[in-house]
């Protein structure tokens, strides 16, 4: 048992590194834009289906794929911004809700239409193989999208801490109207930072698409599972996606063999309601958020 | 004045009913001597048949399986001049894999759209809801993948599958292990399964009548069918050391969990899944390809490319020619909505009616029916008591059926071979 739990907290790390990959371009976005981007598990989608189309046609590894496709999924997100986000001047959140659910269905319906509803999954060398540590086999696939997490999540915080767009960014986080007045170009930061939170889309896409089966409809079960990891890290908080998303991986995996599958699920929603409890804007929510 | 203006009023209104009934009736007199000796022009509209499928969410792939195998048989019903002499016309909506949409799929399609006749969707999830609409409004229920258990106990008069009760499913399975002699018989088996009412029943059958005859369970999982990371459910099966694995999966779940045993090194003598294997390249492909699917096993329902069944050879030879691919290819939910097509033809032909109520009192009267999927007969829940389960695997690239004998066209293959 002792070595099942290892490995299920093993694994959790690793898988919640993937997760965090996804939730941060969630959690990015809303924390500069304030909306809450419904669009994100499509996009994830759509970034695995770049990479498999690639792969497929190309041969392009998927993991050096991402040199295109993340440039690409980056100038789409800029396009959304302009086209669909930025006419929103009242009542963004709640509205962005439903645009950004409008942008889901018309990726998936496109998507559909293109390759059809056949499940597929993203193919390399590493993603069945695996190395042994001890008496645990630990699989290149996971290695490789914590890796890739970490640094794609360093390189946010580098240009969020340490470029003159991070102050920009980090301005228009902590106070859109300030920021406006003391001359930052709020629209260029909002579309930029669409553009880096589909990005990342991208990348997660990747690491979802090699871990799992994916279809134009996968994005339904990925978006709420996202949308659970920002609440408990806190809006617009990237630590908080990190660190919620490792939890949400951890707890679930043990829970699922010390106990049951079953509970796995609800003994991680007891533990997100005991936080919000305790702490209503999540591990590091918005005014922690917005001190980062 | 006043009153006077609506004494007056009262008294054209009175006027103008007594005039309207007096014509209804005259109309109706007439109308009834008129049929008396004129001939009733043959009904020469469509019969619309309604259907909710999945083109998006979990059964997606699935939907449009079964669209492909409604739309062979219309084509095919229309092509020899239609049933009772009228075109056949699918009326058919998305449900998004949704029961909530199911439901107001079905109560549209009877109330708005008027159809004639209704066929199922795919899965149990959602046959339960569609058929409880269809019987609020007396509609026969015939569908081909509603077979969980929960289906046919909710004292329903009008669902009738015409496919293999789904817990039966793996019924062969388990007989087969029983025929393996001693010296290479297991002696444990994991099992793991989605709380899905298609694939639970079949895994908790095996179980029961496997633990009968002496095999030892060395691990029993139920996990939710939203779940997403199957790692650990993998895990435990690997730690339980198991030398079989059955497992109650779609598509995503078995080749996650093939993955994973793949990349713990873990080699079940035998692996058997409720579905997934039978999904061709799609399988094959998810899974790192062919080699990887050697000696994997499958439930199947009856119906294979290959099988000598009513119209069978017809359907795969149009299929072919409509969508391409190969026979191989050809998934087993284009049979089951081929043959729910079947069974209604000949049910309709037999009374030479598409009413609803006289369509149920035939499918209950314990005729026998042809269809792709062999002989269909419903006992009084609806299920089909005359299907037979097989067993097949996949053998140097070719999912073939093994067992039972009289059907098998190779010998079954156990142990598995490792992983490639």
């Amino acid at each position: 048992m002792a070595n099942l739990i290892l490995g299920a907290v093993i694994t959790g790390i690793l898988t919640g590194g993937v997760y965090a990959l996804m939730a941060s371009g969630l959690t990015l976005i809303f924390g500069v834009m304030e909306i809450i981007n419904i669009a994100q598990g499509a996009l994830v989608i759509l970034g695995a289906y770049l990479s498999y189309w690639l792969q497929a046609n190309y041969h392009v590894d998927i993991l050096i794929g991402l040199l295109i496709t993340m440039p690409i999924m980056f100038f789409l997100g800029v396009a959304i911004e302009w086209v669909f986000i930025r006419p929103l001047k009242i009542n963004r959140t709640m509205l962005s809700i439903l645009v950004t659910f409008a942008i889901a269905m018309i990726i998936e319906g496109v998507l559909t239409n293109r390759v059809g509803a056949d499940y597929v999954e993203l193919n390399a060398w590493y993603v069945n193989a695996s190395f042994k540590i001890g008496n645990y086999y630990l699989p290149y696939i996971y290695v490789f999208g914590f890796v890739l997490s970490v640094i794609l999540l360093i390189g946010l915080y580098l240009l969020l801490y340490r470029t003159k767009f991070g102050y920009s960014l980090r301005a228009s986080m902590q106070n859109r109207t300030a920021a406006e007045l003391i001359g930052i170009d709020i629209e260029r930061v909002s579309a930029i930072t669409f553009g880096i939170g589909v990005a990342l889309a991208a990348a997660g896409g990747v690491a979802f698409g090699a871990t799992n089966l994916f279809n134009p409809g996968s994005h339904y079960d990925l978006i709420s599972r996202l949308l659970v990891i920002i609440v408990l890290g806190g809006l617009g908080s990237l630590r908080g996606a990190l660190i919620a998303s490792i939890a949400m991986l951890v707890i679930g995996d043990v829970t699922a063999v010390v106990w049951s599958p079953v509970w796995s699920s609800t003994v991680f929603f007891i533990v997100l309601v005991a936080v919000l409890v305790i702490r209503p804007q999540g591990l590091f929510g918005q005014t922690e958020g917005r001190k980062q | 004045m006043k009153l006077h203006y609506f004494a007056r009023l009262r008294k054209v209104l009175f006027a103008s009913i007594s005039a309207g009934l007096i014509l209804l009736f005259v109309a109706a007199c007439g109308g009834s001597s008129t049929a008396s000796t004129t001939p009733t022009p043959a009904n020469t509209t469509p019969i619309k048949i309604g259907i909710s499928l999945s083109f998006s969410g979990d059964f997606s792939a699935d939907g449009q399986a079964f669209q492909q195998g409604y739309q062979l048989w219309a084509n095919d019903i229309n092509k020899a001049g239609g049933l009772l002499g009228r075109q056949v016309q699918l009326d058919i909506v998305n449900d998004n894999s949704s029961p909530d949409q199911v439901q107001t799929n079905y109560q549209t399609l009877i109330t708005v759209h008027k159809d004639d006749l209704v066929f199922g969707p795919f899965s149990t999830l959602l046959t339960k809801p569609g058929s409880v609409v269809a019987s609020r409004y007396g509609y026969a229920f015939v569908e081909g993948a509603g077979g969980g258990p929960s289906v046919f106990t909710r004292g329903l008069h009008n669902v009738f599958d015409v496919s293999l009760p789904v817990a039966n499913n793996l019924v062969a399975f388990a007989h087969y292990l029983q025929t393996l002699p001693s010296s290479v018989r297991p002696t444990s088996i994991a099992y793991a399964t989605e709380d899905d009412p298609f694939t639970q029943p079949q895994v908790d059958t095996a179980k029961t009548l496997l633990e009968q005859e002496g095999f030892k369970t060395a691990s029993y999982q139920v996990y939710p069918a939203e779940t997403t990371d199957y790692n650990p459910i993998a895990d435990k099966m690997i730690a339980s050391g198991a030398q079989v694995v059955v497992v109650g999966t779609l598509l995503p779940d078995v080749s996650a969990f093939i993955q994973r045993f793949k990349q713990q090194h873990y080699n079940p003598q035998g692996l058997i899944a409720t579905a997934g294997p039978d999904q061709g390249d799609q399988f094959t492909k998810a899974i790192g390809g062919v080699a990887s699917a050697e000696g994997i096993m499958v439930p199947n329902g009856g119906w294979f490319p290959q099988a000598n069944t009513t119209g069978n050879a017809q359907m795969v030879q149009e299929y072919l020619a409509k969508y391409g691919g190969t026979a191989a290819d050809i998934s087993s939910d284009v049979a089951e909505a081929y043959a729910v097509g079947q069974v209604v033809q000949q049910a309709a032909t037999k009374i030479n009616s598409i009413d609803n109520t006289k369509l149920i009192a035939e499918l209950h009267s314990g005729a026998t029916f042809d269809s792709v999927q062999g002989p269909v007969k419903f006992d009084d829940t609806g299920q089909n008591i005359a299907a037979t389960a097989y067993l097949f695997q996949w053998q140097k690239g070719n999912l073939v059926p093994v067992y039972p004998a009289n059907v098998a066209s190779a010998e079954p293959v156990y142990p598995k071979a490792n992983w490639p």
